[in-house]
């Protein structure tokens, strides 16, 4: 049996506008501990990261999220290779 | 149809290549948003636009393909630029085509204002203090909650 190897198998994690802004970032691929398999887990285990990711996610309701490019709640689950976004409540127009 | 452009656009011509040939059109209705010059009491000088390439055109359409399901129309254009923009710049043209004014009147409302809540874009707007992230409205989720 071969060894599990997740960083094969990475999160990608997309931030935009102020997020991008205030995490320093655009994109980043990442491994998350194995407990993380729901969307408000991620969230909660992101902002501990640093100030900037705390900045961004502390407020709930200003933090939007896309896996896979559909909106989904913190209950929605995510794994290895899901694409997932984050971004303050759009603007357009 | 749904197009994503840094480029300008021109309505006129839009509007004359959705209709070329049709005769089954009775009216259509039309909707620019252009770029302000102020933010409430800010003035603005430039606004950069900002998306979420695939998911934009993806929620695009699904705007649009909701649109065609609730009203009978003939044709639909949605066209949004993204990047750096100045006052008087057009920003989104909307335009729905259909056998009679109120489902060409009504879809096209609901076509911006679905798209001003589900669309991913972000404005980032500069002026002589400095630049900032447009903030989301409540008035644009009430606007959305009427088409429920």
């Amino acid at each position: 049996m071969a060894l599990r190897r997740p960083y094969l198998q990475p999160m990608k994690l997309l931030y935009f506008a102020l997020f991008r802004a205030r995490i320093g970032r655009g994109e980043e691929e990442i491994d998350p501990p194995a407990g993380i398999r729901t969307v408000g887990a991620l969230v909660d285990w992101l902002a501990e990261r640093g100030p900037g990711y705390r900045a961004a996610l502390a407020d709930p309701r200003l933090v939007k999220v896309a896996v896979n490019q559909e909106y989904v709640d913190r209950d929605h689950p995510v794994g290895p290779r899901d694409e997932v976004a984050f971004f303050p409540p759009v603007t357009g127009g | 149809m749904i197009r994503l452009q840094r480029e300008d656009f021109d309505p006129g011509a839009e509007i004359a290549a959705m209709t070329a040939g049709r005769t089954d059109i009775g009216g259509l209705a039309a909707f620019v948003g252009l770029v302000r010059e102020m933010a409430g009491e800010r003035r603005i000088d430039a606004m950069t636009l900002e998306h979420y390439p695939g998911m934009t055109e993806k929620k695009l359409a699904e705007i649009e393909a909701e649109a065609r399901r609730r009203w009978p129309l003939q044709a639909s254009l949605v066209v949004h630029r993204y990047g750096r923009l100045e006052p008087g710049d057009r920003i989104v043209l909307v335009v729905t085509a259909s056998a009679h004014r109120e489902a060409a009147l009504a879809s096209c409302q609901f076509l911006i204002d679905w798209l001003k809540t589900e669309a991913p874009f972000w404005k980032l707007e500069e002026g002589p203090e400095g630049a900032g992230w447009v903030e989301a409205r409540a008035s644009d989720e009430d606007a959305k909650r009427r088409w429920r």
